[in-house]
């Protein structure tokens, strides 16, 4: 159960978070806004409240393993992890520039602490189970956990299924995918471009403990985890609803922000929208 | 003459009555070299995407149940799922048929292996045309050309069955991802125990009793066996070659194809695979940099294959002991 207070300072973490991604995305003059600003909350959850990791020493062990299937966010792990003192926040602004850390996509060999290099869609949750079956097969699955981030249009590629397949065949209950249920993909809107629905009775016929849960409610999210730790006998599946754009009241819900960054204009308003609290506070000085 | 130093199985070229040479099919090295580096490393992992014994993994999916995967028939699951358990310190090898593996998964392959720098040996089962009856779907033809152009790959194809029990043994020590070529039919033993297997050195396997030779051929897999007989059969019309065995196409072993090019003048390149692309094409990028010469490519001609027997096949698509030697003849009157 998560404190008043906890869920307070994670918040305004995660609004902080935001501000990095518009502000890293328009420095780079292109990237993905949707999805990054839908997922902040969960990122910045897990960063600062679930994961068993060191930022000061990211190779340690026994840390638990977080997989980014869906690439294409890269912008609120990247600011997830400079918020969390993995590197200097003003390194963000590299973004998507020749030499950087900081790949349009992650890529191990430029930031070699990251668990995986990813980008093109589908097979993340396939290394997650294999990482999952590496530790049964040492006796440390009950140790440790490893997360898959998901997005939804992911679901559109047959090799997740397959991933989906094995571990539920192998009752991987040290997996615990998270699903982005934000409805949107590059086309369109998921139900149109390749419907998923019924998702969560998807995920069960394949052996999967499955929990939906509103992406942006830090309580129930955490439960969610919680929950998912508990199973035995199963990997579990969080399918996130969450609101793609989450933050910008004029990004949210429209597909189209699914891969483009904001022009400087749209930024502008973006980062008063965000550093105003959405207009709770009078002015992003005060 | 055999290279004497290199030990190589005296009976090579019996092939009938009691004296005759042994066969086996090169997959299986590759099953009884991964009992072996299982034994030797808890960290070895076998995964196969439902053609375990075909694939020869059988032998060590039986004594290392724990170790085991089975994901069934998906060959993108097979190599990401690898990816995972190298992630963790194991040294995963997944099996399947080269069609099917790098056939259907090479941008898996690419990304979360390759990209990603995880240390996987990907088994490339049934390569090449000698397949046979099962027909062109299954005869991957172009699996070396997928897997060479990926940074970061190693690309290894033994010739013979030992060999690819070395093989196997020495990719569960190396670090980097690699391609290891397997092929169905039994083919004959050319290396015995006592030959020496040096991972990545290209080996001679035949060279003139006396003086220097005057072609060069290179050839690499099960039809280092023709090349061979090629080279015996010239012998004794007077054409001096010399026949160099490339276990692995990549890292390439540039200097033992120069030196030899500059013996010769010319070079014959043999393979089981597409000219476009192949070990062939290697040796040509290797050539044209450092010292040109005249080279003729033994492969398969931008076709795709069909049904037949495996021998019935390499004849077919020009790939026999007979067609070695045209082009060694047609190589010789190129050269400058």
């Amino acid at each position: 159960m998560l404190a008043d207070d906890t869920i307070k300072t994670l918040e305004l973490k995660a609004n902080d978070i935001r501000t990095s991604i518009i502000e890293m995305l328009v420095e780079a003059g292109s990237g993905h806004t949707a999805g990054p600003l839908g997922m902040a909350d969960i990122f910045t959850l897990l960063f600062f409240h679930v994961l068993r990791h060191d930022p000061k020493n990211p190779a340690w062990e026994e840390r638990d393993r977080l997989v980014l299937s869906n690439g294409h966010i890269a912008p609120v792990y990247y600011a997830t992890m400079a918020h969390a003192e993995y590197f200097p926040t003003e390194e963000l602004k590299t973004l998507r520039k020749l030499g950087s850390r900081l790949q349009g996509h992650p890529h191990r060999e430029f930031m070699p602490w990251l668990e995986n290099s990813s980008g093109p869609l589908g097979s993340g949750l396939s290394q997650a189970t294999g990482m999952a079956l590496a530790d049964r097969i040492d006796a440390k699955d009950k140790g440790r956990f490893i997360y898959c981030m998901m997005s939804d249009g992911e679901l559109n590629e047959g090799n997740s299924w397959e991933g989906i397949m094995l571990a539920g065949k192998n009752k991987l209950r040290n997996l615990i995918a998270i699903v982005d249920r934000n409805n949107i993909q590059i086309d369109g809107y998921t139900e149109d471009v390749m419907p998923l629905e019924s998702l969560k009775a998807k995920w069960e016929a394949f052996n999967w403990h499955v929990i939906e849960v509103g992406g942006h409610d830090m309580r129930a999210v955490y439960e969610a985890i919680e929950e998912a730790q508990a199973v035995e006998e199963k990997p579990s599946v969080i399918i996130a609803h969450t609101i793609p754009g989450r933050g910008v009241k004029e990004f949210e819900r429209d597909y189209k922000w699914h891969g483009k960054a904001p022009s400087k204009e749209e930024a502008k308003m973006a980062l008063n929208e965000l550093r105003t609290l959405g207009g709770k506070i009078k002015s992003e000085h005060q | 003459m055999l290279n004497p130093e290199l030990k190589l199985n005296p009976k090579v070229f019996n092939d009938a009555g009691e004296n005759a040479c042994e066969q086996a099919p090169i997959r299986k090295g590759f099953g009884q070299g991964l009992l072996l580096a299982g034994g030797a490393d808890k960290n070895v992992i076998g995964l196969c995407a439902d053609l375990t014994e075909s694939t020869q993994m059988h032998l060590f999916a039986e004594k290392f149940p724990e170790r085991f995967v089975q994901v069934g028939v998906a060959e993108q699951n097979l190599v990401t799922v690898a990816s995972g358990m190298s992630a963790m310190g194991k040294i995963p090898f997944c099996s399947s048929y080269a069609m099917f593996s790098p056939g259907r998964n090479w941008e898996q392959i690419r990304t979360t292996i390759a990209y990603n720098d995880r240390k996987v040996v990907i088994v490339g089962s049934h390569a090449g045309i000698s397949v046979g009856p099962d027909g062109g779907t299954h005869q991957a033809l172009e699996d070396i050309a997928l897997m060479r152009v990926l940074p970061n790959m190693d690309v290894i194809s033994p010739c013979d069955s030992i060999e690819a029990r070395k093989a196997t043994i020495e990719l569960a020590k190396t670090k980097r991802p690699a391609y290891l070529r397997l092929a169905r039919e039994k083919t004959p033993i050319i290396t015995t125990e006592e030959t020496p297997y040096e991972h990545e050195h290209a080996q001679l396997f035949w060279l003139p009793e006396v003086g220097l030779a005057d072609v060069g051929i290179i050839v690499t897999g099960g039809l280092t066996y023709n090349a061979l007989l090629a080279a015996k059969e010239l012998e004794s019309e007077n054409i001096k070659t010399k026949v160099l065995h490339l276990t692995s196409i990549k890292p390439i072993d540039g200097d033992a194809i120069i030196k030899l090019a500059k013996e010769t003048k010319c070079i014959v390149t043999v393979e089981e695979h597409q000219v476009m692309g192949g070990m062939g094409s290697a040796v040509a990028e290797v050539l044209a940099q450092s010292f040109p010469v005249p080279i003729e490519f033994i492969g398969v001609k931008d076709k795709f294959g069909q049904s037949g027997s495996p021998k019935e096949l390499i004849e077919y698509y020009g790939m026999g002991k007979d067609s070695i030697k045209s082009a060694v003849t047609k190589v010789l009157k190129r050269k400058i």
